[in-house]
């Protein structure tokens, strides 16, 4: 008989979040990606980050732009908000649905294709704009969706499936990033649950642009010998530097510091991001250090993961620009139309 | 941390919860799946097959597989499994012509089988068809042991009992009826070459408390039921207690309401967590408005000039501690209530007054025969035991085992083997992938809730005692209830070379059973997964190539849904149908003509 439904069950004794939901509250319709492809491991990690921190589905938006991966936001939390926009552009559509609410938890889903092609711009503008959102970049070296190209992630030297090896240069996203002011740089793996949903939680409560870098396979385009995006080759040459853990605001912080390991990064929802660095003499709060760490490891095969930066005192949009805090269609006309004689003055300005 | 060996027969048989539970290892979700599939004759000999009264246990089976089903750990109820068997064995088509033969020739072996109950009925089934002269010596008119004498025919009707019976009397077995064994020696004596004793354990317990031996109208449940299903009682006072409240009491109570009582009180020493009943026994009496009396101990016989007036008992209050025990009790105070009759239901013992000392057959202390638990031999060598009077009294399904194990045993002893090498269990797994999406079984969840029997009426029920209750599942209720069947001897089973840790079967599965983890301790593993019942297996892989994790899996929560294989994109999870056989009597040749050629 056909069936491909996951179906919905309340085991005994199923494990609930603060808000009284159970982990498939969280779920979304069923996946139609290949079997196997990492994307599906990541939307599992972003339904359990957001059940984990029992954030109400109908509080949170979910965007992206066009591929294997922008599909994935049908993939989980089915009652929050989402937009699947067209190709590249879904981080101007978040920055504006921010600055129309800024009282929702942001999460964009995007590819190497989607976010380095032709979104390469958008990506850009929204990490210096410091939109509080968390930008998740599906990492797979290749275009997935149109059956395999290479893109601007591929490594020199990996080969495609069929045909040659990719010349070009790649974008690393995490140096993108750090070039241009983000406030919260990451790398992951699809294969590293434990790592990635304590990142995508981090990354969601930072105040500012997150953006997580996971490698995510293409079982069907890029998994095969020759290729660096690989499970083999990942699970070979995966290498963890910070580790990062989110502990909320209410929790007792039981840390040790002692052996000056452990680092507590203080959040502005009163929340504590541990940082436990795995690698001497790396500080993932020095901009500079974290970008020499990160081009370095480029030159070599090694996938450095982990929290790599973050700052939590650079000012996201809405607080800079003095946007409103809440719904825009929460606030009254009369508040929101400065009306003729506002805006008869505001023209002198400009005069 | 030893990797799960999935080799071992038992393992994939103890997922198979209801299968594992049933002490004949019924095949439960095979023979429901042959239901689903209209297949009601292959359905019924499969059951025959392990249990060999489907029609008899689809209505009265005890059924420890239902407390034990899978279904039970998603939602309150388990599959009906019992009610299906009956559906298998109402809607059969004439199967006569499947069942075993009467052999052309005897083997020249003869064997005697004392009592006609189910145990030796199954003896005489596994071996009769193998050439065994058998022999069964009863002492009443009519055939079946308790299940004639006890079980009243309101539970199973008689004409259901004797068409099961007669399919092993068509085997040429030699029934003699009115005809007791009185004397172990002589029956010893008489060349029988094995003797099977299943002769129940058919003795009444007394309540000796004042009045007893002054009072009339006090009767031995089981006696008592016995001389209604001989017709030799046929009324009883309209006011009727029933002392103790197990499955005897349940008879009881309900068969005196069809014999003319109309007030009928079950008496309870202990609170309702206590009662020894079955739950569904207890609901079926308590619809026809028996009432049911808790804490309730007693304590004497009340009689006017020898006729009971009624009963005293003592009033109880319990301390019961958070694990649910007794750990104080002090009587409150005393009540007595009126009645016409009592009837005790207070336990059952074995007694063979009819083994002489000297037959070399030894009796513990309770004196109960020393019987091994694996052959069923007694101590005297090709004399075995088997049903009740083993190990006292049990249930119908376990007198069933017992016949097959001692069959197995008496096969050997006359053909001069070792009883204790036995053959193991066997599983074999069969792949069930069909197609993309597609199984060679509904893999899909049904979320439906278990139907429930319908009843004759409560204004007709008592006209007769021989008025069945239960009415059998309707068409829809079949079609609903097989589907609720998870199908747990579809295994999930894991090819660890294959795996390339790409989670995909973790983040499919429903129940979240699965996971990957580094090596570790047993216990350790059990947190990573969240396994929380030790009674189930958690499944512990071989090293994975990529990181050396292990994958990890709760059986205890698997729906058996199949989703991970699908998921899957190596096929390193496969859903495959685990056959498990279970050796009988016979068997034996068989398996050595298929393993010669092989
Ligand atoms: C009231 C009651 C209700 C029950 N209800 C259920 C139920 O719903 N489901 C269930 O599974 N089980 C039930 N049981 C238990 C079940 O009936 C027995 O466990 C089962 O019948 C035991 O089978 P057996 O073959 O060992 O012996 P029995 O069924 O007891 O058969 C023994 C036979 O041996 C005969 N016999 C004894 N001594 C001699 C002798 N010396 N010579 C010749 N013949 C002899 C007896 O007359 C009897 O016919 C019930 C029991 C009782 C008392
Ligand atoms: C404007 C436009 N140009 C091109 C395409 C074709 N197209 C669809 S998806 C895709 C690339 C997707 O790659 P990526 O973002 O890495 O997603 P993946 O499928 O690999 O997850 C392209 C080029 C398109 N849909 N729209
Ligand atoms: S083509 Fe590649 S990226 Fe797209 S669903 Fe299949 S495996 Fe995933
Ligand atoms: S769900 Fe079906 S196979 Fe599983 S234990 Fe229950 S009856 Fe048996
Ligand atoms: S069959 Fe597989 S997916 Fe389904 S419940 Fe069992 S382990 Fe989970
Ligand atoms: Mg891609």
């Amino acid at each position: 008989m056909v069936s491909f439904t996951k179906p919905k069950i309340r085991r005994k004794n199923e494990p609930t979040n603060d808000i009284g939901l159970i982990r498939s509250d969280y779920d979304g319709a069923m996946s139609t990606l290949c079997a196997g492809c990492g994307h599906d491991s990541v939307t599992a990690a972003m339904g359990r980050a957001f059940f984990e921190l029992a954030i109400e589905p109908y509080r949170a938006v979910k965007v992206s732009g066009i591929g294997c991966s922008s599909k994935t936001t049908t993939y989980f939390m089915s009652q929050a908000h989402g937009n699947n926009t067209v190709h590249g552009r879904m981080p101007a559509v978040a920055t504006g649905a921010m600055a129309a609410n800024a009282d929702l938890t942001y999460i964009g889903v995007s590819g190497d294709g989607d976010s380095l092609s032709i979104g390469l711009g958008q990506l850009v503008h929204a990490m210096r704009r410091n939109v509080n959102m968390l930008y998740m970049l599906e990492n797979n070296g290749v275009y997935g969706l149109t059956k395999g190209q290479f893109s601007a992630a591929a490594d020199i030297g990996s080969t495609a499936k069929k045909g040659g090896a990719n010349e070009m240069a790649p974008i690393d996203p995490c140096a993108l990033a750090l070039s241009v002011g983000a406030t919260f740089v990451a790398r992951s793996f699809s294969g590293d649950k434990e790592q990635l949903v304590n990142l995508i939680k981090a990354g969601l409560k930072h105040k500012g642009f997150a953006i997580i870098d996971v490698t995510s396979p293409c079982v069907s385009f890029n998994d095969h010998k020759g290729s660096t995006k690989s499970y083999e080759h990942t699970f070979k040459y995966y290498h963890k530097a910070v580790h990062a853990d989110y502990v909320p605001p209410s929790a007792e912080i039981r840390a040790s510091y002692e052996d000056g390991e452990t680092m507590p990064i203080e959040l502005h929802d009163g929340g504590v991001i541990n940082l436990r660095k795995l690698d001497n003499g790396y500080d993932p709060t020095d901009r500079a250090s974290a970008f020499s760490k990160v081009l370095e490891s480029g030159q070599s095969d090694e996938i450095l993961t982990g929290l790599l930066y973050i700052d939590e005192t650079t000012k996201d949009m809405t607080t800079r620009k003095n946007l409103p805090k809440r719904a825009l269609n929460t606030i009254d006309y009369a508040e929101l139309n400065p009306g003729a004689n506002k805006m008869a003055g505001l023209m002198k300005e400009f005069g | 941390m030893k990797p799960t060996d999935t080799s071992d027969p038992d393992y994939f048989h103890k997922v198979v919860d209801c299968q594992w539970a049933c002490p004949a290892h019924t095949p439960v979700p095979a023979y429901i799946r042959l239901i689903s599939q209209g297949k009601y004759s292959d359905a019924y000999m499969l059951n025959r097959a392990s249990n060999v009264f489907p029609g008899i246990l689809g209505r009265v089976c005890d059924r420890p597989c239902e407390p034990a089903c899978r279904r039970t750990r998603v939602e309150e109820e388990p599959v009906a499994i019992c009610r299906l068997k009956r559906v298998a064995a109402d809607h059969r088509g004439d199967i006569t012509d499947r069942l075993p033969k009467k052999p052309k020739n005897t083997n020249g072996k003869k064997i005697a089988l004392v009592g006609a109950g189910p145990a030796s009925f199954t003896v005489a089934n596994d071996l009769a068809p193998l050439g065994y002269e058998c022999t069964i010596f009863e002492k009443f008119e009519k055939p079946g042991g308790l299940m004639r004498t006890n079980i009243p025919a309101f539970r199973l009707p008689e004409d259901v009992l004797m068409e099961e019976l007669g399919y092993i009397l068509d085997m040429g077995v030699d029934l003699k009826l009115g005809s007791p064994v009185n004397s172990m020696k002589e029956l010893l004596k008489e060349g029988y070459d094995a003797i099977f004793v299943g002769t129940g354990a058919a003795k009444g317990k007394d309540l000796r408390l004042p009045g007893r031996d002054e009072a009339s109208n006090i009767h031995i449940g089981i006696e008592w039921l016995e001389s209604v299903a001989f017709e030799h009682i046929e009324k009883i006072g309209k006011k009727v207690l029933i002392i103790g409240v197990g499955n005897t009491a349940m008879d009881c109570c309900r068969t005196s309401l069809r014999l003319g009582a109309n007030d009928v009180k079950v008496m309870a020493r202990k609170p309702r967590a206590f009662f020894k009943a079955s739950p569904w026994e207890l609901e079926d009496a308590e619809e026809e408005n028996v009432e049911i009396l808790v804490n309730h101990s007693p304590k004497a016989f009340v009689h006017k000039g020898g006729r009971l007036t009624g009963m005293t008992f003592d009033l109880m209050e319990y301390d019961i501690d958070s694990s649910g025990r007794i750990v104080d009790q002090k009587i409150v105070g005393e009540t007595t209530i009126p009645c016409d009759d009592v009837i005790l239901a207070i336990g059952q013992n074995n007694a063979f007054p009819w083994i002489e000392e000297t037959c070399g057959i030894e009796f513990d202390k309770w004196d109960v025969p020393v019987v091994d638990k694996v052959t069923f031999e007694s101590t005297q060598k090709g004399v075995f035991f088997g049903g009740d009077s083993a190990f006292g009294p049990l249930n119908i399904i376990w007198a069933v085992q017992h016949g097959h194990e001692a069959a197995i045993s008496i096969h050997k002893y006359c053909q001069g083997e070792s009883l204790t090498e036995r053959r193991p269990d066997k599983l074999t797994l069969e792949p069930t992938k069909m197609g993309m999406f597609e199984w060679s079984y509904n893999n899909s969840f049904d979320d439906s809730e278990r139907r429930e029997m319908d009843h004759v009426a409560l204004t007709e029920r008592f006209a007769s005692l021989g008025t069945e209750v239960e009415l059998g599942f309707s068409p829809e209720k079949i079609a609903t209830e097989v589907q609720r069947c998870l199908n747990c001897d579809m295994q999930t089973v894991f090819d660890a070379p294959k795996c390339t840790e790409c989670d995909a079967c973790i983040d499919i599965c429903p129940v979240e059973c699965l996971t990957l983890a580094p090596p570790a301790e047993e216990a350790v593993l059990r947190e990573a997964v969240s396994a929380a019942n030790d009674d189930q297996a958690l499944f512990i892989s071989d090293e994975l190539k990529f990181t050396g994790r292990v994958m990890l899996k709760d059986e205890d929560v698997c729906l058996h849904c199949g989703l991970c294989a699908e998921r899957c994109p190596t096929a390193a999870w496969d859903m495959q149908e685990g056959i498990v056989t279970i050796h009988h009597a016979g068997d034996q040749e068989l398996d050595e003509i298929f393993e010669a050629a092989e």
